[in-house]
């Protein structure tokens, strides 16, 4: 198991980011249903991160000593099978088969039923806490793993991920337990700040965590703030990046409509030039 | 009932089976919720402080590290009372522990189930937990009679690879058995024979079946009475024997009538051979009390679980 990683240059990084982008536009649009807009916030976060910092060998998934990358947001699947997928879990053929009957590509993540993905996933709140079991098996065995959580923003709203929170310092797991918070701002029903207005820098800060915050867009800001999440402290780490959901694709960006929505062939027209062009 | 000398609370048993397992080499994991006092989990926590933790008052996130330390290859246990747990983390227990990879093994065992908890009146009175318990696909469910049942019980989950609920209660209840018993997951112990009715319980009612089974037997009535500690997966043979052998099916437990061991047990005759069947249970939420005080209350004595056998012989055809 690598312990560092060769780094991938930030202009390589976000080539990645647009295949991505463009995997999940084609991924939700053959479906006809999913969740693009929570995907598209989620790219740089996910690309920095399964390409520069997530100590992983996609040929042997399961090797106990691996890093874990826990979505704990389990509707962001078109991002997460697609970073999978690119990053060499799979083949990128499987994509077509998103949410499609006979195709482990479920509409949320289901452990073990793809190579890579860790954790069952679809109701929200639950992953920090599945973290917390992996790091204190690791601590129990002697590994150096450590455990990125992806959070989204309005999952923020569920009382376990602060039970976690809370835990996470308790432990002394803030080597072992790092969490990533995608605040695209906008929920399922509408915008956040509306539906249930939260603070997460403020939140994080008051449980005991060192906050990072950056633009989750600007690639190497993303790169910078995991590099920093990775020193050690002696308080966990939260990565808040601050995100635009449907970023890359005009008519997604910011629009609450599409958090759960397929686009239609004209729009993927426009919204695969757009990417092509670097909207994002 | 005479054997009070040898009277202990099956939610004693936790701890020394959990002991019982990592002295035999399963490696154990058991997280508290600030109950361990009552769970007794502390017990264990004290012989081997590295394979236990406690989470506050945090149900859900015990769940959640649960089913974590399963994923890398742990038997974990988690602890609390039976209103908590599967009430307050059911969906934890279904996304997290449930669904994936089939089951991870996750071992709950809820103390305090019943409504023998007592002077804590309803909120803290378990009825709903084996119907929530028994929902989830991969789990065993099993509702152990006395203190060595419960023990055996809790090691035999605890040698599985699936998930699985154990309920316990907390009152100091008679011994039902002696040395030589040996629990079996998934099959009831025959503990009096009969050929008039069959009397199915779990749990506290075991005892009351028992004692039914004596007043039966006074007016010429021969009960069958069996101990249907694993609720799920329910033993069908010995079911069906009974409804074969017998005639009619009594099923007695502590919790209500739908969603526990009568739903299990009605379910297999339903499908093989349909026999009069009477159901005793809680079907109603309670008050504060002491423990012998509410059987009575709520009419789980041995009087209904025998009129409830009268009834289901006069419906035999």
């Amino acid at each position: 198991m690598p312990t560092s990683l060769a780094p991938v240059s930030i202009d390589e990084l976000k080539a990645i980011a647009k295949r991505i982008r463009a995997h999940i536009v084609e991924m939700v649009y053959e479906a006809q249903s999913g969740h693009p807009g929570g995907s598209l916030s989620a790219v740089e976060l996910g690309v920095a991160l399964y390409w520069n910092h997530l100590r992983v060998d996609p040929a042997n998934p399961d090797d106990p000593d691996r890093d874990r990358f826990i979505l704990s947001k389990g509707h962001a699947t078109p991002f997460y099978y697609a970073v999978l997928a690119e990053r060499g879990y799979f083949s990128t053929e499987l994509l077509k088969g998103f949410r499609k009957l006979g195709s482990p590509l479920q509409g949320h993540p289901s452990m073990k039923a793809l190579p890579g993905v860790e954790m069952s996933g679809g109701s929200l709140g639950q992953g920090l806490s599945f973290a917390i079991g992996h790091a204190l098996a690791g601590r129990l065995e002697g590994r150096e793993f450590r455990c990125w959580v992806m959070l989204g923003d309005g999952e923020l709203n569920e009382g376990q991920v602060w039970e976690a929170a809370m835990a996470v310092p308790h432990f002394g797991l803030g080597e072992r337990v790092i969490a990533l918070v995608d605040r695209n701002g906008i929920q399922n029903d509408g915008f956040a700040d509306q539906i249930m207005r939260t603070n997460p820098p403020a939140m994080f800060a008051g449980f005991g965590w060192k906050v990072i915050e950056c633009d989750g867009h600007d690639m190497a800001a993303v790169d910078a703030a995991l590099a920093e999440a990775e020193r050690p402290d002696e308080r966990p780490r939260v990565v808040v990046a601050h995100t635009v959901k449907g970023k890359g694709v005009s008519f997604m960006e910011n629009n609450p409509g599409f958090h759960g929505k397929a686009p239609t062939r004209e729009q993927v027209e426009l919204a695969l030039t757009e990417i092509a062009e670097g909207l994002a | 009932m005479t054997q009070a000398a040898s009277a202990a609370a099956t939610r004693e048993a936790y701890p020394y089976a959990l002991i019982e397992l990592v002295e035999q080499g399963v490696d154990v994991v058991a997280i508290d919720a600030d109950l361990s006092v009552s769970t007794m989990g502390y017990q264990f926590g004290e012989k081997y402080p590295e394979r236990w933790y406690t989470v506050g008052v945090a149900e859900q996130n015990m769940v959640g590290i649960a089913a974590g330390l399963a994923a890398c290859g742990k038997t974990a246990f988690i602890a609390s009372f039976a209103v908590f747990l599967p009430g307050r983390c059911f969906d934890q227990l279904r996304t997290s522990v449930a669904q994936p990879r089939g089951g991870l093994n996750v071992k709950c065992v809820a103390s305090h189930g019943g409504i023998t908890v007592g002077e804590d009146g309803m909120s803290a009175q378990a009825i709903e937990d084996l119907a929530l318990a028994t929902s989830l696909v991969p789990f065993d469910v099993v509702v152990p009679a006395d203190f060595e049942s419960a023990k055996q019980a809790i090691v035999a989950v605890g040698k599985t690879t699936r998930p699985a609920y154990v309920r316990t209660g907390r009152p100091k209840v008679p011994a039902v058995y002696g040395p030589d018993y040996r629990f079996e997951l998934g099959k009831a112990t025959v503990l009096r024979t009969g050929t008039d009715v069959t009397l199915v319980a779990c749990g506290v009612m075991v005892r009351a079946a028992l004692e039914a089974a004596e007043l039966l037997a006074g007016e010429g009535v021969s009960a069958r009475v069996l101990d249907m500690a694993t609720v799920k997966p329910v033993d069908r043979e010995s079911v069906i024997a009974a409804a074969r052998e017998t005639g009619a099916v009594v099923t007695a437990e502590e919790h209500q009538t739908t969603g526990g061991l009568g739903t299990a047990v009605a379910r297999v005759l339903a499908e093989t051979v349909p026999v009069p069947m009477s159901f005793v249970g809680v079907d109603r939420y309670g008050t504060s009390g002491k423990w012998d005080e509410l059987l009575t209350y709520f009419d789980l004595t041995p009087a209904r679980v025998a009129a409830a056998a009268r009834e289901a012989i006069s419906r035999k055809r």
